[in-house]
């Protein structure tokens, strides 16, 4: 592995920013948090994803000590948060609706935890005036937050979470307020940011492409527990189970038998009467275990021929087109009704199609191009 | 058109139900506090004469204006008023701001609950509820029973009669109209606003003397007005609480038209009691505009 590609989890010598151990969490009898375990490094843009009520912003919550845990610990900087209330530790929170003082104009907002912290008043005034200058409203800083346009009640937000340069930054859906366009280019400011002042971000969201473009790993949460923790190159095309390769982007699932062919190959029994699809991958589980094969619909191609020899393949016929301009999805039923999902780029401008509803056609993928996935 | 006729209608009523109830009697006792006293039913001198308008000017004359400078009664007897009220509103928020501040904490399903019983007592008279502090409040009363047997007092403690008992009156009738505008402000402040506070380092204290508290300022503003303003006029809590000693405006005003019959000057002591308490109010409010136009 190359020196410069940041991957403190890889290496056993990091120490880890955050330790979780055992976090438990429960209200009444319900269940938030079920024995998570956690390393978050210094220096990561780090993601909590997952469909609301899994427990991610209980995990932020319980980071900046809004919440107490029922069992386990929460560890910063190697020191147990259990017994340092909220105002004396070294987090910061972005909330999701902002919470900008009403009452008090930007600066006075932006200033409010260093002069809590009775920092000398000409280091809050540079501070601030960094901090508005890193968010370009500068000339805004007189200004009250109602003021002020959702994006840029966003950045206040933000510049107030970092004045006291916090260790940790928590972002609770920070951009969920934001329409699409100003979401997306904010997404590059915060990583740039993040960048630029060295934090480490801890960031929560129910956006699985917010989650990818940000974050350098993204737990995935379902239920209180923490199902899969990668890089979202190795979440998305290695997921590791039918729920995270589902929350992230389209996926066809084909379920079968799975049987070991031998110690780096395994094939899928999907369809009585049809060929076994091949997977280049080593059977993980016992012989004929009950599996699915996770399959993103770009790495799948149609075509009227039937493709080479060395492809996995299965006929069907076309039930629906769908064209977004960048692409073509094409829904093909197989023999057994299961419908698979085959997209592709419209690279050249599409002056007329090759295939419509009802032809039969070849999908086909590399051996190496789906998960078999065992829960 | 049509719309248009109807939007009009909705403003113009509230007006109009303000002019016939308010301005126009205020018109009148402004008109009554220029005349003189007479013999007669009403008893102060006519001054309508359609058919003399400058003759009606003439006649209008600011002699009862000038006694009530001259009496020290009067204005010994507003700032007394004004010295209750204040004291009574302060005791009020003292008492009324905690009070808010739990029902806005409690629980939502009992939220309700507790706001009926801040607004229970209104169905009982008012006038009722003022006699029955007599009972409490008097020396063979409740309190003075209640310590006797607990061997804390020899002597029963007077406190009927005198400015304690006003000050008891007031705050326990207006304390409803503190909470109420002061748990609506601190009801619908968002909670998240704290946790913000206490992330950037503040303690529950001092989280709300810096955030709370200012937020809760148009609730208190409110909160002191509605206790405030009734309460400088008050009759009915010194008259039956108060002692001979316990002068407010309202019961110097109550016995110049009834015992001393004298509409005019009557008139005229309200006309300046109207005038104290929407001067200030006025003032405040236009400062109160700049401000936040800041």
């Amino acid at each position: 592995m190359s020196h410069n590609v940041f991957a403190p989890w890889d290496d056993p010598n990091a120490v880890p920013l955050v330790e979780i151990r055992g976090l438990l969490k429960r209200f009444g009898d319900f269940v938030a948090l079920d024995h998570i375990d956690l390393n978050v490094y210094p220096r990561e843009f780090f993601a909590l994803l997952g469909p609301s009520g899994c427990g991610k912003t209980t995990i932020m919550r319980m980071l900046a000590g809004f919440e107490t845990p029922t069992a386990g610990t929460v560890k910063l900087e190697g020191q147990d948060l259990a017994e340092i209330p909220p105002y004396s530790r070294n987090v910061n929170m972005m909330f999701q609706s902002y919470a900008l003082f009403p009452h008090i104009s930007v600066a006075d907002n932006i200033a409010f935890g260093l002069k809590q912290d009775k920092r000398p008043k000409d280091e809050i005034a540079a501070r601030v005036e960094e901090m508005l200058s890193l968010v370009q409203l500068g000339k805004f800083a007189h200004r009250k937050p109602h003021q002020l346009s959702g994006g840029q009640r966003q950045r206040v937000a933000l510049a107030r979470a970092l004045a006291k340069k916090p260790p940790l930054l928590l972002l609770d859906e920070p951009l969920g307020a934001l329409d699409k366009k100003l979401r997306q280019e904010t997404q590059f400011e915060l990583m740039d940011i993040q960048e630029k002042l060295g934090l480490t971000f801890m960031i929560v969201t129910h956006d699985q492409e917010e989650a990818m473009t940000v974050a350098s790993r993204i737990a995935v949460m379902n239920e209180g527990k923490i199902v899969q923790v990668a890089t979202p190159n190795t979440i998305y095309e290695h997921p590791n189970s039918v729920y995270v390769a589902g929350f992230l982007g389209e996926v066809n699932l084909i379920a079968g038998k799975a049987h070991r062919l031998d110690d780096h190959h395994t094939e899928l029994h999907w369809a009585e009467g049809e060929p076994p699809l091949r997977i280049d991958h080593p059977l993980e589980g016992t012989d004929g275990v009950d599996a699915t094969l996770a399959l993103r619909p770009e790495k799948v191609s149609i075509s009227h021929e039937e493709p080479q020899a060395g492809l996995c393949r299965v006929q069907g016929t076309i039930n629906d087109i769908a064209y977004t301009g960048n692409l073509s999805i094409y829904f093909v039923k197989l023999s057994n009704g299961v419908i698979i999902k085959a997209q592709e780029a419209n690279s050249r401008r599409l002056e007329h199609r090759n295939y419509t509803w009802e032809d039969t056609v070849w999908l086909s993928w590399r051996p190496t191009a789906g998960s078999l996935l065992l829960q | 058109m049509g719309q248009g006729l109807q939007n009009r209608i909705v403003i113009l009523l509230p007006y109009l139900w303000l002019l016939i109830l308010f301005l126009a009697p205020f018109g009148i006792v402004l008109k009554i506090s220029f005349s003189d006293t007479a013999i007669a039913i009403p008893p102060y001198t006519p001054l309508w004469d359609w058919s003399d308008i400058r003759g009606f000017f003439a006649e209008l004359d600011f002699e009862n204006y000038t006694w009530l400078l001259e009496d020290d009664l009067y204005w010994k007897s507003y700032l007394s008023s004004l010295r209750i009220a204040a004291i009574s509103t302060l005791i009020t928020l003292l008492i009324g701001y905690p009070m808010a501040y739990a029902m806005a904490k409690a629980p939502k399903n009992i939220r309700p609950t507790l706001l009926m019983l801040i607004i229970l007592p209104f169905w009982t008279s008012f006038l009722i509820r003022v006699y029955a502090w007599i009972g409490i409040l008097k020396n063979e009363g409740y309190i003075n029973i209640a310590l006797e047997w607990l061997g804390i007092i020899d002597e029963p403690i007077m406190m009927l009669n005198t400015d304690f008992a006003v000050f008891v009156g007031i705050v326990y009738s207006y304390l409803p109209f503190m909470i109420l505008p002061l748990y609506a402000t601190l009801e619908k402040m968002d909670g998240s606003l704290i946790e913000a506070a206490k992330d950037l380092g503040c303690t529950e204290v001092s989280a709300f003397w810096k955030v709370t508290l200012p937020l809760s300022m148009p609730g208190i503003i409110a909160g002191c007005f509605l206790v405030f303003i009734p309460a400088i006029g008050e009759f009915v809590i010194p008259d039956l609480l108060g002692g001979s000693d316990t002068i407010m405006i309202g019961k110097v005003l109550w016995s110049e038209f009834f015992r001393n019959r004298d509409w005019p000057v009557a008139s005229a002591v309200a006309v300046l009691l109207l005038l104290i308490l929407i001067v200030p109010i006025v003032l405040f409010q236009h400062f109160q505009q700049r401000a936040e136009q800041n």
